[in-house]
């Protein structure tokens, strides 16, 4: 069994809470139906929001030193890392350099990718994780298990106990506005303490320098508002070249990942405040390398909004944390094999090609047709189980020729036909552990016609 | 109706274990005064190895495929999946003439019906509750169907040729076109899941009332089946061939 089945089978083992989060995740790609379906010129949206990440991809080098040279002109200072080594020790130094103490952090994936919080724990820096969901499974010690809806795997309950423990609301207690109001609290105290503010980026403008952050809880800007230094976190792909542009996205994001018509804030931030720095740190991470591979580099494209976790029957059924990468579902799935072949390579076979995802998708990345080359590639370089190649290589030669087929064919019919049931669903079948196997009717069709053609 | 030639592909396992799909769709397109001739050297379209990441190890069968079918007006195949294998994925073989020529003529039996032959009419009975299951390669690989991710115009190829149909409800479903879980070697490398998303497919039918689950595609619908003997269930599967060649008015 590959580790993504593996997992898949202990979260199914309690049925009702796979249901629960089935169900909490279909309800969020209803919700964006109906938003999507409210603004008729959708399709086209997505259309020129992909359009305008291609271009984007196939010139970044442009964009980013522009981008980079407005922003200086902003006061920003701007910093590059080639990996995520050094991007935490960029990080590392800017807090040294700033003797920052109390530390924030709103939401950023690339922060999670890069591991900045347990390099920086590791060396007795503590940073605080605004977001809610996100502030939620760092007190359970958590990764999270969806890039928009980071605590989508937690019940409300599984919250108030935590929140029991870690900033003592009332034993039992879990209803979600007094557990919010709780969590409000404790973290009102550390904005107001913070002396240093990180955060993700979202998008990045060209032609202003300036980034942009969408949250729904405005953690960002509590934080960036509150603290003298701020530093945001973007991987090189952040690029849309004009203001102009930005709309087509904003529209999109929203609806795409939670159903909501914009985001509650979204945050455009230009230049440091009177007495304050701020620094933008892009950061690479091997993202150069699949640039170059034209089968996978609209994998580039994603605005990480999460719509195709959402709509993933497998993701739904399976939880964020089966598939073992900091970015889970689909668009995780043909991520992750860039990051590490042999790592990862049961996460591209962990779907069943239903090809939702492509269709959710706000940049139309056609994540299920890079699904389909990623097995062909990591076949090919043989990171699949034997096994597999080997069934598949005998495949090949059985289906490949009349008589072979005819011949197999006959074996299997007459299997199915004759062999007792102990040995037609022994173990090994795992087609047969909840399923019945096709009953084998006396004649094949070809058979049949065969028949038929001689009377 | 204009009278084609038209080669026949029964996929490998309706071959051996559905032969009765074959027999209506050939029964069928017959009907409609097509020539249909069934090409007795035929496999499989391949597909189940190249989606297990062996596409490789499909060549050979892809150039059977072309060799048996290169001859015809139209290949007609009661499978949506292997129709769509056909289009999308022989891309990998050299595009000769013959292979140019058999991916854009291959057809799935609903969409043969409704786009070449237009009809939609078929004067049949068939006084059930049926529910429709909108396999995932027909529907956003060949479009068979509006998919409900997608801001479009709804339409259905498969409910257009049913709903002519008498005495026929189709019901409505809460979730129009999600994926059964078959998913070709998905089925038995993530088996778990796999029985798990069929399970879930077939709850929501008997939740709406159906008595019988159709499909352009087979090979869905043999996943639904297995789940449904297992557990004894009373709902039925059948394909759309059998369903628009049956009862004739």
């Amino acid at each position: 069994m590959t580790p993504h089945a593996y997992k898949a089978k202990q979260f199914l083992s309690n049925e009702p809470r796979a249901d629960w989060h089935d169900q909490t995740l279909w309800l969020v790609r209803q919700k964006r139906d109906r938003m999507a379906a409210a603004v008729p010129e959708w399709e086209n949206l997505r259309k020129q929001a992909s359009l305008i990440k291609e271009n984007v991809l196939s010139q970044l080098d442009v964009f980013l030193e522009q981008f980079e040279t407005e922003a200086v002109k902003n006061g920003v200072t701007v910093l590059w890392a080639k990996d995520a080594a050094e991007f935490n020790r960029i990080i590392l130094d800017i807090i040294q350099k700033h003797q920052a103490k109390n530390i924030v952090k709103s939401k950023s994936m690339l922060t999670e990718e890069c591991g900045l919080n347990d390099f920086l724990h590791s060396r007795g820096i503590e940073v605080v994780d605004t977001d809610l969901g996100e502030r939620i499974i760092q007190f359970r010690g958590e990764t999270p298990s969806h890039i928009v809806l980071p605590a989508i795997h937690l019940k409300k309950e599984e919250i108030g106990e935590t929140f029991h423990e870690k900033l003592g609301t009332e034993k039992g207690a879990s209803d979600p506005t007094y557990l919010t109001r709780a969590a409000r609290q404790h973290l009102r105290e550390k904005f107001l303490a913070a002396d240093m503010a990180l955060t993700g980026v979202n998008f990045a403008v060209a032609e202003t320098g300036s980034v942009v952050v969408c949250t729904n809880e405005g953690n960002a800007d509590m934080g960036v508002h509150a603290a003298p230094v701020q530093v945001h976190c973007m991987g090189i792909e952040k690029i849309v070249p004009k203001q102009e542009h930005l709309g087509i996205f904003t529209r999109l994001l929203a609806r795409n990942a939670t159903g909501q018509a914009v985001t509650t804030y979204t945050s455009h931030y230009r230049k440091p405040k009177p007495g304050g720095a701020m620094y933008i740190v892009i950061v690479d991470n091997g993202r150069s390398e699949y640039l170059g591979n034209p089968k996978y580099m609209h994998s580039l494209k994603c605005i990480r909004c999460g719509g195709c976790m959402n709509t993933c029957p497998v993701y739904r059924r399976s939880g964020g944390h089966s598939y073992g990468y900091v970015i889970p579902g689909p668009i995780g799935s043909i991520l992750a094999p860039q990051k590490n072949q042999r790592k990862y390579a049961d996460l591209p076979f962990a779907s069943s090609l239903c090809g939702s995802c492509s269709n959710v998708c706000p940049v139309e990345i056609n994540i299920h047709e890079q699904l389909y080359d990623w097995r062909q590639d990591l076949t090919r370089q043989k990171r699949t189980s034997f096994v597999k190649r080997f069934s598949m290589k005998a495949a090949g030669f059985f289906l490949s020729g009349n008589a072979r087929y005819n011949f197999v064919g006959q074996i299997a019919r007459w299997a199915i036909r004759y062999l007792p049931h102990c040995l037609l669903y022994l173990p090994i079948n795992a087609w047969g552990r909840e399923r019945e196997l096709p009953s084998a009717p006396k004649l094949s069709f070809k058979q049949w016609h065969g028949k038929r053609v001689k009377n | 109706m204009k009278k084609h030639k038209i080669g026949l592909f029964i996929p490998c396992y309706i071959d051996l274990f559905y032969p009765q799909v074959g027999i209506a769709t050939l029964e069928l397109l017959e009907k409609l005064g097509q020539e249909v001739e069934y090409p007795a050297k035929q496999t499989c379209c391949g597909q189940p190895l190249a989606n297990s990441g062996s596409e490789k190890e499909a060549i050979a069968t892809y150039r059977n495929f072309v060799r048996n079918f290169q001859d015809f007006d139209y290949i007609v195949t009661p499978s949506g999946s292997c129709a769509y294998h056909v289009r999308r994925h022989y891309d990998v073989l050299e595009q000769t003439d013959a292979v140019k020529k058999v991916r854009e003529t291959t057809y799935e039996l609903c969409e043969f019906l409704t786009d070449i032959l237009q009809v939609d009419d078929l004067q049949i009975r068939f006084p059930h509750k049926v529910g429709v299951h909108n396999s995932c390669h027909g529907l956003r690989g060949l479009k068979l169907a509006s998919a409900s991710e997608l801001v479009e115009q709804r339409y259905s190829k498969l409910r257009r040729l049913l709903e002519k149909a008498e005495g026929i409800e189709i019901v409505e479903l809460d979730r129009n076109d999600e994926c059964c879980g078959f998913g070709g070697t998905f089925s038995v490398f993530e088996p778990d899941l796999s029985a798990k998303m069929g399970k879930d497919r077939i709850s929501d039918h008997e939740r709406n009332g159906v008595e019988v689950i159709t499909a352009a595609d087979m090979s869905c619908l043999m996943h639904l089946e297995g789940i449904i003997r297992r557990q004894k269930k009373q709902i039925q599967v059948k394909h759309i061939a059998e369903i628009l060649n049956s009862n004739s008015l």
